[in-house]
């Protein structure tokens, strides 16, 4: 879809030189009596690496075409995630690198909302919260104690998380996967 | 919101100081002026004024020597971390001035309001001290274009980079503890203002920057009407052309034009002048509702 780049916001997806890219950031500048200038941050939603581009008012952009599947997350195998499509049972791989933060809430079993490109997989959007076991409780450190009553835990994906004192190893949380952060205790280990 | 209502009381009692006498003119306006880069909203037949310009200089021409206005401005499409389609520009005149007595007022107009605000001569925008001493730094855009591109828009105008090396060259290669006083823009870059005597292809307009924000543009203005038309026409049938848009020549304000006393012009950006004075990063800070939140 072929779009003004006036109506190119942040987490716009463009397609760019056959490139998906999402749009990190978009400047809008524009010199008095002059023409209007857009500066995209775009990142490569292949790669993950990040460029700068300029356009001008009135330029066209293309708009990824991108399509939704529901998806499982199965396992890991070696830099890859594997998912399987809970529709076809067809599977399909993310490489570590397009899941920078994500990883940290995939836990085996999880459905996801799959972000499609040309029939394979770019992106998946989190369900809003996941419920993670606590595999280490930390250690109450001073300046823990001095501020909130908070602690640092690792989860059983490997994610590092500010819980409160009274989280112990083996207990189930839940976490909010849009800011990463600590929402409640589920259940304590029995 | 009460430094912005200082700000516009002590703005006000500078102009009353200097002579100047404030006007209103209309909001709701049957033509603008023909510039391809800004876009009006259109109100039934009409439009929403994108600047008093014109009006201001019709009063001007009756023969009110010193005007000064604070209104609202509409221009189509302009959002960004300093625009909001709907904004507040502060536009004086002054008969006998040119641009360069213009820029002297703007020097004295923003230490006013430091003094007011208990400032000094020196103010602080983000975590950058600016010396507002005068006179402030003023540099051709032939020469900052030559330092921070290496290319002169004067002798080789090449207007499909030129406002990209701008915005992302030219401005953020200016000195951030003091203003900048860009000047000297290619002829065709100012449609309502005079050529520079002996320098053709160079119009008497500047532009004022301070902590990197672009904060007034200064005319010393045309007051020829047969050139005046000229362009106008040129710039219409360019808008037309390339973008489908109708605009109607503004025949009264071309009428008002040879009566005209010598005079200088400016529009100064409110909004980016309450930004300055609050230490605010984007436009959305110093007003009560954007278009995203009307």
């Amino acid at each position: 879809m072929i779009t003004d780049i006036s109506d190119v916001r942040k987490n716009t997806r463009l397609m760019i030189d056959g490139v998906p890219y999402n749009v990190e950031d978009a400047d809008f500048m524009k010199p008095g009596k002059g023409r209007a200038i857009y500066r995209l941050k775009l990142r490569n939603i292949l790669t993950g690496n990040t460029i700068d581009r300029t356009y001008h008012s009135a330029d066209k952009v293309e708009q990824a075409h991108l399509t939704y599947s529901e998806m499982q997350y199965l396992y890991k195998e070696e830099e890859h995630y594997v998912f399987m499509n809970t529709e076809t049972f067809e599977q399909h791989f993310l490489a570590e690198d397009q899941l920078p933060n994500k990883k940290y809430f995939l836990k085996e079993g999880i459905v996801v909302n799959a972000v499609m490109l040309a029939d394979k997989p770019i992106d998946i959007n989190l369900p809003n919260f996941v419920e993670l076991q606590v595999v280490q409780g930390g250690v109450t450190t001073r300046t823990d104690t001095i501020t909130a009553q908070m602690k640092s835990a690792t989860v059983e994906t490997g994610y590092t998380i500010q819980v409160p004192n009274f989280v112990k190893e083996g207990d189930i949380i839940k976490v909010d996967t849009r800011t990463g952060a600590y929402a409640e205790r589920v259940s304590a280990k029995k | 919101m009460q430094r912005r209502a200082l700000i516009y009381k002590h703005t006000r009692d500078f102009f009353h100081k200097e002579g100047f006498l404030e006007v209103e003119t209309p909001i709701r306006v049957p033509t603008v002026a023909p510039e391809a880069q800004i876009v009006p909203f259109q109100s039934e037949e009409w439009f929403l004024s994108t600047s008093p310009e014109l009006h201001m200089k019709r009063l001007l021409a009756a023969g009110y020597g010193r005007l000064f206005q604070i209104s609202r401005c509409f221009r189509k499409g302009e959002r960004g971390r300093w625009h909001n389609p709907e904004f507040t520009l502060l536009e004086w005149y002054r008969a006998g001035a040119d641009y360069r007595q213009m820029l002297h007022d703007t020097e004295q107009l923003i230490i006013s309001l430091a003094t007011e605000h208990h400032l000094g001569l020196t103010m602080r925008y983000r975590n950058q001290e600016i010396d507002l001493t005068p006179p402030w730094p003023r540099i051709t855009v032939g020469e900052a274009f030559r330092r921070a591109v290496g290319w002169d828009p004067i002798a080789d105008p090449d207007f499909s980079r030129f406002d990209a090396d701008l915005v992302t060259k030219v401005i953020p290669s200016f000195a951030l503890d003091r203003p900048t006083v860009l000047l000297d823009y290619p002829a065709t870059m100012a449609s309502l203002a005079r050529l520079k005597p002996g320098e053709p292809g160079v119009a008497e307009r500047a532009e004022v920057f301070v902590g990197g924000l672009e904060l007034a543009n200064i005319y010393s203005e045309l007051r020829d009407t047969q050139e005046q038309e000229r362009r106008f026409q040129k710039e219409i049938e360019q808008i037309g052309q390339e973008q489908g848009r109708q605009i109607t020549m503004p025949r009264r304000f071309l009428e008002a034009v040879s009566h005209l006393p010598e005079c200088g012009g400016i529009a100064l950006g409110m909004d980016r002048l309450v930004m300055l004075f609050c230490d605010a990063d984007s436009i959305d800070e110093v007003v009560a509702f954007t278009v995203d939140t009307a």
